[in-house]
């Protein structure tokens, strides 16, 4: 990759607080202008991450380079970088103006100027008429984007967001997600954005890092994430996934020969790192056709079915005793296969991958 | 809340009430009320009279109460000014600082003198002063006063510190701000009602201290509480009882004050 595209080099960070290690040696690139995402469940360390860019945090060990300068010794008044705050951290005695100017202000522009580049930063986010107002007196998603404009306002290199829609009810935070979006491009900042929501990463992102238990999992578009994914922890926590235990007998170039459960062999893409014998594959829930049961199938048994509109969730079991979740589309299909009705289940090689645990 | 949980039905809840707030509040009463007698007598009644009132500022003991007002007045500012400040510096290292070692102690020393007999301390500051060879007299007085003050000072400024989360300073640091911008731009207008209630109940406790006053004070100085004290070892005169109304005007006063703005910063955040 070209060095000067990376905005933040995350270096082999390591984070230890006392005898627990928050940060297991963690490295990414960020991308200019790129809209990259931390996912992981609470505990994995994406927080912890966020604040040692942001200078919250000392790092242990590692280093974190912003256009190549190490900044991990800097103090967070010192690094060019901004952070929306999860609880927003709008001073409440200041006015929104106020509040949005606070940063230029310390970087030594003049009241005008930075009165008059604050106004500009709250058109975008469409607040113009709440300059005058404090933080108490906005809404919560008003609140959400004068901290967004106060972020902004200094032109960081690179804007933090710890989970910043966490605090807005569902129907604002599907809006918001949109506009947020639409801002990233239009300021062209990279945006490091913290979410534990996979579907608020898959619909945002350009590059999704997904962490577990301070070690980083898979970086990659969302749809590799989806798709391909590396190892049982990211196909579990991105969607839904059925996790069958197969025996590998050859894993080359890219592509393994396996035995399903039953002993139907399948050829499939393998993650990295996949090796022959006793191995895992990730087939989504709507990759898995159903049909009569014959020479070719995998056998199963319908225990239940939920009806969710426009899917219908199969509960089966295989032969073997081991649960599957298949989802069909809704076609109007006039009878869904009743509990304890025999199903041969077609899995297509591009719906399985072999994972790499 | 259900009917037989209700405090105000049990038996006797009015009668304990009432009795508490006489025990309370009579002798305050009687004695605003003798304040405006317009005899000389503090049990008959003779008729209504601002005349005492006068007397304080004009009558025969007037300069010596006056002096005395000055000197607990000065005390009770720079004291309480002083404590305020420290108070302040130690709220910020108890709470802004994460863990350290001794911490424990630290507000255990802080909280102390709240506990500790205040006997004590008179005689243990009287000792202190004539062991370092001060000359004991106004600034002595200062001193013990600024002393005793911190941790009544501490209090209301470390609780207001506690409710004041420390993502303020960060989100203000974030933006550039340097530690010190952080606390005087961002932290230190978030403390202001704490502060001022510190400062309200500092002045308040030092105005009103008489024991530890009493011992460390030098001959012929006298605050207020003091001087009343001298005054009345001559026998109780009505003047008197008009300087203590005064005095508990000035104390409801600045509680009232604490309070409102104790009231108004918590409603803020």
């Amino acid at each position: 990759m070209d060095q000067h595209s990376v905005a933040v080099d995350v270096d082999r960070v390591v984070k230890r607080y006392g005898t627990v290690t928050a940060l297991h040696g963690v490295s990414m690139d960020i991308r200019q202008g790129e809209f990259f995402t931390l996912l992981g469940p609470s505990g994995c360390g994406k927080t912890t991450l966020l604040r040692c860019i942001a200078g919250f945090e000392d790092v242990s060990e590692g280093a974190i380079r912003l256009k190549g300068e190490d900044i991990a010794p800097l103090p967070p008044h010192k690094r060019p970088v901004n952070t929306v705050f999860q609880q927003y951290a709008l001073f409440p005695h200041m006015t929104v103006l106020e509040n949005v100017s606070f940063g230029l202000r310390r970087r030594g522009w003049s009241d005008r100027d930075a009165s008059g580049r604050s106004r500009e930063v709250l058109e975008m986010v469409r607040l113009s008429d709440f300059a005058k107002r404090r933080p108490g007196q906005l809404s919560g998603g008003q609140q959400q984007r004068v901290a967004l404009a106060r972020a902004l306002a200094p032109g960081p290199e690179v804007l933090l967001l710890d989970e910043p829609l966490s605090a807005l009810d569902l129907k604002l935070r599907q809006a918001v997600r949109v506009e947020l979006k639409q801002i990233q491009r239009e300021t062209g900042i990279a945006f490091v954005f913290v979410t534990h929501d996979q579907e608020e990463a898959l619909t945002m992102s350009d590059r999704i890092a997904v962490m577990s238990e301070g070690r980083v999992q898979q970086i990659g578009s969302p749809r590799a994430i989806y798709e391909a994914p590396q190892n049982r922890f990211v196909a579990d926590f991105i969607g839904e996934t059925n996790l069958l235990d197969v025996t590998v007998t050859s894993v080359s170039a890219g592509m393994a020969e396996l035995e399903l459960p039953g002993g139907l062999p399948l050829r499939c893409p393998a993650a990295e790192g996949a090796v022959q014998g006793a191995g895992h594959v990730s087939v989504r829930p709507e990759r898995i056709a159903i049909g009569a049961p014959g020479a070719g199938t995998l056998p199963a048994t319908v225990a239940d079915h939920v009806y969710l509109g426009t899917d219908i969730q199969l509960h089966a079991k295989l032969d073997d005793g081991a649960p599957i979740l298949v989802r069909m589309q809704n076609a109007g299909q006039d009878s869904v296969p009743e509990a304890g009705s025999r199903l041969g289940l077609t899995i297509e090689a591009g719906a399985a991958r072999l994972l790499a645990d | 809340m259900a009917r037989h949980t209700d405090l105000r039905r049990f038996t006797g809840f009015r009668g304990l009430t009432i009795l508490c707030l006489v025990l309370l509040y009579a002798p305050l009463v009687i004695v605003a009320v003798y304040s405006f007698n317009d005899s000389a007598s503090i049990t008959r009644w003779g008729g209504f009279s601002g005349k005492w009132y006068v007397d304080v500022f004009t009558g025969p003991e007037s300069p010596k109460f006056r002096q005395a007002a000055v000197n607990s007045f000065v005390i009770a500012i720079g004291a309480a000014t002083c404590a305020t400040i420290i108070a302040t510096a130690a709220a910020v290292a108890m709470h802004r600082t994460g863990r350290f070692r001794g911490k424990g102690a630290s507000i255990a020393l802080i909280n102390l003198p709240l506990m500790v007999p205040e006997i004590v301390t008179a005689v243990a500051s009287l000792i202190f002063f004539i062991t370092i060879g001060f000359t004991t007299g106004l600034l002595t007085i200062f001193i013990a006063h600024l002393v005793f003050c911190i941790p009544f000072a501490y209090l209301p400024i470390s609780a207001r510190m506690q409710s004041v989360p420390d993502m303020y300073e960060q989100a203000a640091m974030d933006l550039y701000a340097t530690p010190w911008e952080a606390f005087r731009l961002v932290l230190l207008p978030l403390m202001i009602p704490g502060i001022l209630s510190g400062f309200l109940l500092a002045f308040i406790i030092s105005l009103d201290d008489f024991l530890i006053t009493n011992f460390v004070k030098g001959a012929g100085i006298e605050t207020l509480p003091t001087a009343i004290f001298g005054s009345v070892k001559q026998g109780i005169k009505p003047n008197i009882m008009a300087i203590s109304t005064l005095l508990l005007g000035v104390s409801v006063v600045f509680v009232t004050l604490s309070w409102l703005i104790g009231r108004a910063g918590q409603s803020r955040t």
